[in-house]
């Protein structure tokens, strides 16, 4: 019964979106308020009944109704309550209606809290971010229906998958949707704008929150599904330049690339028709995201097994929708009227710097994947290739290290003409910072590429310029009193929030450095009461325990790693197997430290020559890979910082002279 | 005059940075394409030693050998078969019977020395019509036994 | 030239999509984007010789005995739910005089002899590989999938997926023809 509500909620919120996709859209060109408004009652219906939807499929789920298809494919009775939940979106048809119910969730969040926007631009808004609805809401409909029931009910599920147990892996999708999709509602800003055939900077003081939001949690999505590669994977590694990898962070770069030329719409009422692009492009980028990882014609560890057919159905969507925007874009921008200079040393220029080099990054990127797909498509299927970190690391990273030096420079310059003269002292003084630190990096780590001590000092240069300029912005050092300095650095958390996100930036350099330049991994195998070094270390396996879990057998060793003369640490890496689905998992030994990751993982037992047992045995040294995880977190607090401020929040847009 | 002059340089230089980028763009992707080769094709294209490229076969039943930290076995298309070495930890779902690709080089003795070898899930196939047929086929009813088969 | 420019983005998107449709379609017709091989076209079905499932069930088969005539392979399993839903087609072709043998991939004995009785049992024979090696030997990737095998003893198609009235139509029965020849 519950399921059939469900689906036909769905129909409903079709039906609404259709119409929320035509009448506020009417409304604006008739500048009938009533018709205007109705949008945002419209929005808040669809979200309502979307979530009844998605609700009836959680409690499906819960209550392990395998009468229903996707149950039976993708849960079981044994499975744990939380896993149980996040089986809705571990496949195809549930991860699309969580799509959907975000997609109408920032719409509404629009209708409720966007409400110092003009109604006109906002009834198109929500209008374009509907035409979105309709065309997923029926792709899920006609070839994605969650809700297909199965006669007569088997009595248990297939869904017990244990790599799919996990928690990291279980939030990943939400937060990674929260980005993708929310970058749709940017998009709808620019289609509506373009519509409507004004920009101004009361535009770019909208979009900037909604960019914000979908930003942070872009960022943090994909730092989530990072860390469970990480830890789950057992390659000590948390990038492979996999293209499901690449998908996300196509568009996170050009989100990127967004909020930052935004502001310069906001700020100065330029690049209008540029940023326009970036937000077109940027779901753009989501939505082909979302085909490649679906359609099935590229294979990776990461792809839902699902059908071309699907696969065309979203190509159509894209063609349609992107196609529609940018070819509005070609129409419409002519109109955009953009009146404005800037000196080439400026605030402006630098966020067009920035802009340039992001965009580089982002083609490099999206050219080294989609390259094998068009080499395979030239070559008629006769060339298959596949293209690994080698490429990105030496296209990709050297573009990057203009891009972040530029962090300590670009906040100290002033608009539309940069005084350079104080900059210099300033300047000055991250310079010194980045010199000493490469000095202090090559005396403790001698044997270190030099390459590793320029990038420490690159994180510290950032780092110094970032402080510096918080510094003199709040009159740290000038300031009459102390309150002064307090109401000053509480006043903007805008400008804060963008502090301590490039701050983010240089400790994330300074853990990709460490984890990368400096790793040491040993393959080896080993016997009980062995011992091996490994730099200072020594790596002795204790014992190994053969035991048993509730559906796995497992192996466990017991090692102790012991520096010096300080204590040991014990690590506990487990190989389990599932006998019935005959297949083995591997639980990696992680201990984190302050200055490194010490990360082990056992494998299978071998029978030598002389007939004692040995264990294959990995292990890695990551310095500084807590390092990379904080720079990451505090990028997303830095962006909650920036999102809190209310003069440039959601809710209470003020204008500011510029 | 010189407005024009300036555009025109400016575009003249952007375009040359734009080709040039390309350029070393396009070489480094050529410098770094792993291809994709199965056992069959190795001997028809001519793959010099020491070149990385990878195989996609599936594992041989009683092939798979452990000694020290090295795992042995070989791969095959059902036409040609090749050995293949490895250092390291399997990953989880290699077994026999499994696909699997492995990237890595060939030595002169006709082996193939993998760098990593990477496992590929089982499938079952559910296109959407089969779906929406089940809608109204029939499903046993019997209990699943011990021997169920996961995901 | 502010126009031209303007059009690029559209331009290189509608080829990027272009480009994107045709491979999907070739991904839909067959195109496996994986490099690992599934098919053993135009070679000998393999002799490896496959016990019986159960007693009364007919059963027991190697690839010399299917030399001699058109003959079809269907590898299913009781708990693969595609395999259901192709049944009935399956059930057709047998009873249209298509012989068909099945190889009953990592199964039980109870499970697939009920399955066999509930829902009819339209096989020639039944070969039992509860272990999947015979289905290793004829490079069977995953349930279910369909060889046909010409009088030679030669595979001549092999069919990936579930067999629906369409594809029964369409592929399956010219391709019968096709092996007759």
């Amino acid at each position: 019964m519950i399921p059939e509500i469900g689906l036909f909620v769905l129909f409903l919120a079709l039906i609404i979106a259709a119409i929320q996709a035509v009448v506020p859209m009417v409304g604006a060109v008739r500048q009938d308020v009533y018709l205007m408004a109705l949008g945002n009652r419209l929005a808040v219906i669809q979200f309502f009944l979307v979530t009844i939807s998605f609700t009836s499929l959680i409690y499906a789920f819960v209550i392990s109704d395998f009468s229903l298809l996707i149950v039976y494919n993708n849960s079981h009775s044994l499975k744990p309550l939380l896993y149980k939940i996040s089986g809705v979106w571990g496949n195809h048809e549930g991860s699309m209606l969580l799509w959907v119910l975000i997609l109408s969730m920032f719409g509404a969040a629009l209708a409720i809290w966007g409400k110092n926007i003009s109604p006109t631009l906002k009834a198109r808004v929500l209008s374009v971010q509907s035409m979105i609805g309709v065309a997923f809401l029926a792709f899920i409909l006609f070839t994605s229906n969650p809700f297909l029931r199965l006669n007569p009910v088997p009595s248990d599920g297939r869904g017990l998958n244990p790599v799919l147990q996990d928690p990291g892996l279980a939030f990943h999708p939400p937060l990674l949707y929260l980005g993708y999709v929310g970058y749709s509602m940017a998009f709808s800003f620019a289609v509506a704008a373009l519509i409507e055939g004004k920009i101004d900077d009361k535009w770019g003081r909208w979009v900037r929150p909604w960019a914000l939001a979908a930003w942070v949690f872009l960022t943090a999505g994909i730092a989530l599904g990072s860390w469970w590669a990480y830890y789950e994977l057992g390659w000590g590694g948390w990038w492979f330049w996999d293209p499901v990898e690449n998908a996300s962070f196509i568009p996170w770069l050009l989100g990127t690339a967004l909020l930052h030329s935004s502001v310069v719409v906001e700020k100065r009422e330029g690049f209008k028709n540029w940023t326009v692009l970036l937000a077109i492009l940027t779901f753009s980028m989501s939505l082909l995201g979302t085909f490649l990882v679906r359609s099935g014609i590229l294979t990776s560890v990461h792809t839902f097994a699902t059908d071309p057919e699907r696969g065309l159905f979203i190509l159509l969507i894209l063609f349609v929708t992107i196609g529609g925007a940018l070819g509005l874009f070609a129409i419409r921008a002519p109109i955009i009227k953009n009146n404005f200079k800037f000196a080439p040393v400026s605030r402006e220029s630098a966020l067009l710097y920035n802009n340039l080099f992001l965009t580089i990054g982002c083609a490099i990127v999206l050219l080294g994947t989609l390259y094998p797909l068009f080499l395979e498509f030239a070559s008629n299927g006769e060339s298959k290739v596949s293209i690994g970190p080698p490429y990105f690391n030496i296209t990709f990273l050297p573009i990057m290290i203009p891009l972040v030096a530029a962090i300590a420079v670009g906040p100290m310059l002033s608009w539309k003409r940069g005084v350079i003269g104080a900059l210099y002292v300033k300047l000055l003084f991250a310079a010194g910072s980045c010199l000493i630190t490469i000095f202090i990096v090559l005396i403790l780590v001698p044997e270190g590429p030099t390459l590793a001590a320029c990038s420490m000092g690159l994180a510290a240069w950032i780092a110094a310029g970032c402080l510096i300029e918080w510094a003199s912005r709040i009159r740290l050092f000038n300031s009459k009193s102390i309150t002064n300095t307090g109401r000053l650095i509480k006043s903007s958390k805008s400008a804060n929030g963008m502090t301590l996100a490039h701050l983010g930036i240089a400790i994330l350099i300074v853990g990709i450095t460490g984890a990368s330049a400096w790793q040491k991994e040993i393959t080896t195998s080993m016997a009980i009461g062995e011992t091996i070094k490994v730099n200072d270390y020594s790596l002795t396996l204790k014992k190994v325990q053969i035991g048993k879990g509730p559906n796995y057998n497992l192996e466990r060793g017991t090692f102790s790693l012991i520096k010096s003369n300080n204590s040991a640490i014990i690590m506990h890496p487990e190989r389990r197997y599932f006998p019935v689905a005959r297949q083995a998992t591997t639980e990696a030994a992680i201990k984190t430290t302050l200055l490194a990751d010490f990360y082990l993982v056992i494998g299978e037992s071998r029978d030598t020559i002389d007939n004692k047992n040995e264990w294959t045995v990995r292990f890695y040294i990551n310095p500084m890979m807590f390092w990379l995880w904080l720079g990451v977190a505090t990028m997303v607090l830095g962006g909650l910082l920036s999102l809190s401020d209310r003069r440039r929040g959601i809710s209470i847009p003020v204008r500011k002279k510029a | 005059m010189k407005r024009k002059h300036k555009r025109l340089l400016l575009v003249l230089v952007s375009l040359g940075l734009l080709g040039l980028g390309t350029a070393i763009l396009l070489s480094a992707i050529e410098d770094n394409l792993v291809f994709f080769y199965t056992p069959s094709e190795i001997e028809n294209k001519s793959i010099k030693n020491d070149q990385v490229f990878r195989i996609g076969g599936v594992v041989v039943n009683g092939t798979i050998k452990h000694s020290n930290s090295f795992s042995s076995f070989s791969l095959t298309d059902f036409r040609k078969t090749i050995s293949v070495t490895f250092k390291g930890v399997l990953p989880d779902l290699f077994r026999e019977g499994q696909g699997v690709i492995a990237e890595g080089s060939l030595k002169a003795d006709g082996t193939f020395t993998a760098t990593q070898v990477l496992a590929k899930h089982d499938e079952t196939y559910m296109p959407k019509e089969v779906a929406d047929k089940l809608k109204s086929s029939g499903l046993w009813k019997e209990k699943f036994s011990k021997n169920e088969y996961f995901n | 030239m502010k126009r031209f420019i303007l059009i690029i983005p559209i331009i290189v998107f509608i080829i990027i999509i272009a480009v994107l449709s045709v491979m999907t379609l070739q991904t839909k017709e067959g195109r496996n984007p994986s490099i690992v091989p599934s098919a053993l076209l135009g070679k000998e079905a393999p002799n490896i010789e496959l016990p019986m499932l159960a007693r009364n069930i007919p059963g027991g088969f190697k690839g010399s005995d299917l030399v001699g005539r058109v003959n079809i392979v269907n590898v299913f399993s009781s708990w693969c739910v595609p395999c259901l839903a192709e049944h009935p087609q399956i059930s057709w072709l047998a009873t249209n005089g298509f012989p068909i043998y099945a190889i009953n991939h990592r199964d039980n004995v109870s499970d697939a002899s009920n399955w066999l009785k509930k829902h009819g049992n339209p096989y020639f024979a039944v070969g039992f590989d509860p272990e999947g090696r015979a289905s290793l030997e004829w490079g069977v990737g995953g349930v279910p999938e369909t060889f046909i095998i010409n009088a030679s003893g030669i595979i001549t198609y092999k069919h990936i997926g579930p067999i629906t009235k369409e594809i029964l139509k369409e592929k399956i029965l010219p391709k019968l023809h096709e092996a007759k020849r």
